[in-house]
């Protein structure tokens, strides 16, 4: 495999394709006319898919370095590169994203019945924009990106969204755009301190080289991770998340969930540990984070425990899911920074089928209350083995993908902050309590309603779509291995640099 | 060839592109009057004298090109041939370009004089160039009676409508008010100075020969004066009005280059005449820029009526511009230039679409007549999409790529605050420009009267479509346009430079 990839030059193509192809895709889909498009935006987002697992071999393990990175400038009187490369962290986020893709559009041909056209031109436009965010190495094609995600989602939401579409696609792209361009604001700073000896950059690599006092290093923290904070979203930071998720259509929940949200993760990982390596060390930023981290986790499993309706009570707990990412990550440690990439994986995935599962259940009943359900195991077993599946891998049954990601994020964080990882450690057994009685409510009780008598079972086309995700929680739940092996260089090189990189000294006027 | 003005002839090549635009705007009005003069109906072929004065402006735009081939003599020369100069000739014949493109159909409905018209417009161009083009205060002021003039005729042109006649008065009434700050203001500059011409005020300043009482004061007013016709905030009363009720092509020229000159003349005036001494107006110009960004944001919010919406988004613009000059660096000068450039591109386009949507007589200008047009007329909605984008300030377009260019300014000359401030009312600014598009796309239309057909001629699927490329080819590859606008800051600011190191 390797060679074949070799000979063909693989690494020098694959990021530039991932990235611009789903755009190429998007003017396929325009050009073509509306009965096909979905088909067509299937395609290539599947060909897409099947081309990125190449990166799995194509990797190279031990490197904690930037792979496959090119570079070229864009606006050279800005020092704007067009600059892409992947590590252990970026790499499992492509995969995932495109893994995604052709899943939750092969999941909207009958959830979505108008505007088709539209609605998959705006998906593969999001495709690009995703891609862009985690493989970009220079902070403004990064920011281009992270803001040209917002366009897609808010038409995704506001257009084919439910009755309070509108409310929820504005409250989404207002409260990310607060965010987002109060980091603009830092990433200027950043740029004007590279400024220092001739023509600024916004390259990745140049940015690092910036040696920041500690004041500087505090306020930046404070605007990236703002920004990155509402997108994962960090309480208090959550409210337009269950907003946005309940009125979202079935296929932008997916993404929503599944990327979107770790795209703020990502970024802590990518430009706030790096950046700022002595802010990010902090006792009082550690304390704020871990705390929020905390607080999101137990609060959102309290909330979702008592939602009557499955889709927001699977909004919550992604905020729960998101906690543990959080506080993996700033506890600074090899176990918690891998655990909280894994929850990110795993989250991704098993969040991802729950949405496609209840967007599955909304097409035949035309509800997501928990309460007008019950005793579908009985008709509908491949649906009912699925969900219970998917929902112990999303607690973090051991054997799934959930606990281990879980399991090592609050290993990690005992190692350093042993308070936080057993209040934390609560969490995982709320998400039981909130998750099960749904299931439960779902799928076994009575089965009390005509309606629910003849619910066809899982068609083949759901099939599908959910086993490869079903699969996947499994096999990264018992071997885990590989993915680890392929993260912990890049993540080892991040810790190192937080804990060996002393803040400059104070300049004497400020 | 060195332009260094030893000769008349001199100074009829340097003000090639405004003399060949003045006498085809004479052809265009005798064209006008030869084929007869109020219309009584509407006749076949009478976009045709639009189509005339485009020909001029192409015109004047190859004089302008073929300037780049000149080099300005250095010195304090009344008329420049900087770089500043031609780039700002750009925009106004862009704009000039853009607002002849989508008028015809709009001045045949309302048979107006289609020649009188054409004819104000250009000669509202060759006012701007000329303001963006001189170094003497009293020209300046020449040059902006001639734009305001043509103007405030403008505005008023629809005169069987009581609006656009209201319109017409009021910008005339608060135009002359302003225009005497102007006036004092340059008296008093002259007065503590003893000269009109910046370069020579630049060095009375440098050299502490200037009375500096007088000119504080004469600062201030010229400060406000120009902040009138920029429409900053608290001077901005009359936008609303006026961009309301003057007819929607008019609006989109004069919310464009009108401002965009008023910018031009701001800059060159403050930069090279009072470049020497900012802490007299630096206070001034931080207060309008901050005022300007959060309260024309914040009332835009409110505006139903999509016309005083854009009068609003256009004075929220002018903040923004504002802090490009309070920077007063090269990079944020250059960012002017860009952002003037894109502004005119979005604008109009905007514009456009409205006056598509308008009808008759304009009396579709409510945000609910939008409800559905995503579904009605994908076209003209999805160029509206992107021309609300792009004041929005989004990544892949033009607007975009100017608020990052004056951002840098701003960062270099570390106004953090104000950074701070324009970046928060920019999202305060995307819930508006987003309510546009929400209407568009997400709402259903009422069933009745609201799908009245909409016609989209020829030269203004022509604008659009050069309004869209302007914005997204400065959004994707911005780099030639900031090459030419840092060229520009660079021909403005150097030359007040070499000025104030010959000061003795």
């Amino acid at each position: 495999m390797t060679s074949l990839l070799q000979a063909v030059a693989f690494d020098s193509w694959i990021l530039h394709v991932l990235l611009w192809g789903p755009m190429a895709a998007m003017l396929h889909v325009l050009l073509e006319d509306e009965e096909r498009s979905g088909h067509i935006a299937f395609g290539w987002t599947l060909a897409l898919f099947v081309v990125s697992l190449g990166l799995w071999w194509s990797f190279t393990v031990g490197d904690p370095g930037f792979q496959m990175a090119s570079s070229v400038p864009w606006i050279e009187a800005w020092g704007v590169h067009y600059a892409l490369g992947i590590d252990g962290i970026s790499l499992f986020m492509v995969l995932l994203s495109c893994f995604t893709a052709p899943i939750t559009i092969l999941g909207s041909f009958r959830y979505i019945t108008r505007r088709r056209k539209s609605f998959y031109a705006l998906m593969l436009l999001l495709q690009t924009g995703i891609i862009g965010v985690f493989t970009a190495l220079d902070l403004m094609l990064f920011y281009v990106f992270f803001e040209l995600t917002l366009v897609p989602m808010y038409f995704i939401v506001g257009v084919w969204g439910g009755k309070r579409r509108i409310y929820a696609a504005v409250k989404f792209f207002l409260y990310t755009a607060v965010g987002s361009l109060l980091m603009l604001v830092g990433i200027l700073y950043l740029y004007a301190a590279t400024a220092g000896a001739g023509d600024g950059s916004f390259a990745y690599l140049d940015i690092l080289g910036v040696s920041l006092s500690m004041r500087e290093q505090l306020w930046l923290f404070a605007a990236f991770a703002l920004a990155f904070s509402i997108k994962v979203p960090l309480f208090p930071f959550h409210t337009w998340l269950p907003d946005a998720h309940v009125e979202a259509p079935t296929p932008g929940s997916v993404v929503l969930a599944a990327i979107l949200l770790k795209m703020g993760t990502y970024g802590f990982l990518r430009f706030l540990l790096p950046f700022f390596p002595a802010a990010s060390q902090h006792p009082s930023v550690v304390t704020v984070m871990m705390v929020l981290g905390t607080a999101g986790i137990v609060y959102a499993a309290w909330v979702a425990a008592v939602q009557p309706d499955a889709k927001k009570l699977v909004a919550y707990t992604s905020v729960a899911h998101m906690g543990f990412v959080v506080i993996g990550i700033f506890a600074l440690t090899l176990n918690g920074i891998q655990g909280g990439l894994v929850v990110m994986i795993s989250h991704g995935i098993s969040t991802g089928a729950l949405f496609l599962i209840l967007g599955m259940l909304y097409e035949r009943r035309h509800t997501r209350l928990t309460g007008e359900f019950g005793g579908l195991a009985r008709v509908a077993p491949m649906l009912a083995l699925a969900l219970v599946i998917t929902a112990l891998a999303s607690i973090g049954l051991p054997g799934t993908s959930g606990f281990v990601g879980e399991f090592l994020a609050l290993l990690g964080t005992f190692e350093t902050h042993p308070v936080t990882a057993v209040i934390a450690t609560s969490g995982v057994i709320f998400a039981a309590y909130y998750m099960l009685p749904m299931v439960q409510r779902v799928l076994f009780n009575e089965l009390d309603r005509e309606e629910n008598r003849s619910m066809p079972d899982l068609s083949r086309r759901e099939i599908f779509i959910l086993s490869p995700m079903v699969a996947l929680m499994i096999v990264i739940g018992v071997a885990p291995t590989p993915i680890l092996e392929r993260m912990e260089p890049s993540v080892e090189a991040i810790l190192e640099r937080v804990h060996t990189t002393p803040p400059a000294e104070e300049a004497a006027d400020s | 060839m060195t332009l260094d003005f030893s000769t008349p002839a001199h100074y009829l090549l340097a003000l090639l592109p405004e003399i060949v635009l003045s006498v085809w705007a004479t052809v265009v009005l005798l064209a006008g009057v030869w084929k007869g003069g109020a219309t009584s109906a509407p006749r076949a072929g009478s976009g045709n004298l639009a189509v005339l004065a485009m020909v001029g402006v192409l015109a004047a735009a190859f004089a302008n090109g073929w300037l780049y081939g000149l080099t300005p003599g250095q010195g304090s020369t009344m008329i420049a041939v900087d770089r500043f100069h031609l780039f700002a000739n750009w925009i106004f014949l862009l704009a000039a370009m853009l607002a002849l493109a989508i008028s015809p159909a709009y001045v045949r409905r309302q048979r107006l004089q289609e020649g009188e018209f054409h004819a104000l417009v250009l000669f509202a161009t060759v006012g701007m160039m000329l303001m963006g083009g001189t170094r003497d205060l009293i020209v300046i002021f020449l040059a902006l009676e001639v734009m305001s003039i043509s103007a405030y005729v403008l505005s008023g042109f629809n005169r069987r409508d009581p609006k656009s006649a209201e319109s017409g008065l009021k910008y005339f009434l608060l135009g002359a008010f302003s225009t005497g700050f102007l006036l004092y203001g340059i008296a008093l500059v002259y007065g503590a100075t003893g000269s009109t011409n910046l370069g020579l005020i630049a060095l009375a300043i440098g050299s502490d020969a200037a009375v500096a009482g007088l000119l504080h004061i004469g600062i201030a007013l010229l400060a406000i004066g120009f902040a009138f016709k920029v429409s900053a905030i608290p001077f901005h009363m009359w936008t609303p009005d006026v961009y309301e009720g003057a007819p929607s092509p008019v609006t989109a020229f004069m919310s464009a280059s009108v401002k965009a000159a008023a910018f031009i003349a701001f800059a060159r005036v403050f930069l090279v005449g009072f470049g020497g001494i900012p802490e007299s107006w630096y206070a001034i110009g931080w207060w309008l820029a901050a005022l300007t960004m959060v309260i024309a944001n914040v009332i835009a919010l409110a505006q139903t009526n999509v016309k005083r919406l854009l009068a609003y988004s256009s004075i929220a613009h002018a903040g923004y511009l504002l802090v490009a000059i309070v920077a007063l660096n090269q990079n944020a000068t250059a960012g002017l230039l860009f952002y003037l450039l894109v502004y005119t591109a979005m604008n109009i386009g905007a514009f456009a679409v409205i006056l598509c949507v308008s009808g008759h007589s304009e009396e579709r200008l409510g945000l609910h007549r939008y409800a559905g047009l995503g579904a009605r007329h994908p076209a003209l909605a999805v160029c509206l999409t992107i021309f609300l984008l792009s004041l929005a300030g989004f990544p892949g377009t033009g607007g975009f790529m100017g608020k990052i260019f004056i951002l840098q300014g701003a960062a270099e000359a570390g106004l953090w605050i104000l950074s701070v401030i324009f970046v928060l009312t920019t999202v305060v600014s995307y819930y508006y420009y987003l309510r546009i598009a929400w209407y568009m796309w997400m709402r259903e239309a009422a069933e009745s009267g609201e799908a009245d057909p909409v016609t989209v001629p020829l030269t203004m699927r022509f604008a659009m479509g050069a309004a869209v490329a302007v914005v997204i080819g400065l959004g994707v590859f911005p780099g030639g346009g900031v090459g030419f606008a840092r060229a520009g800051a660079e021909g403005l600011l150097t030359a007040g430079a070499l000025l104030l190191g010959a000061a003795p």
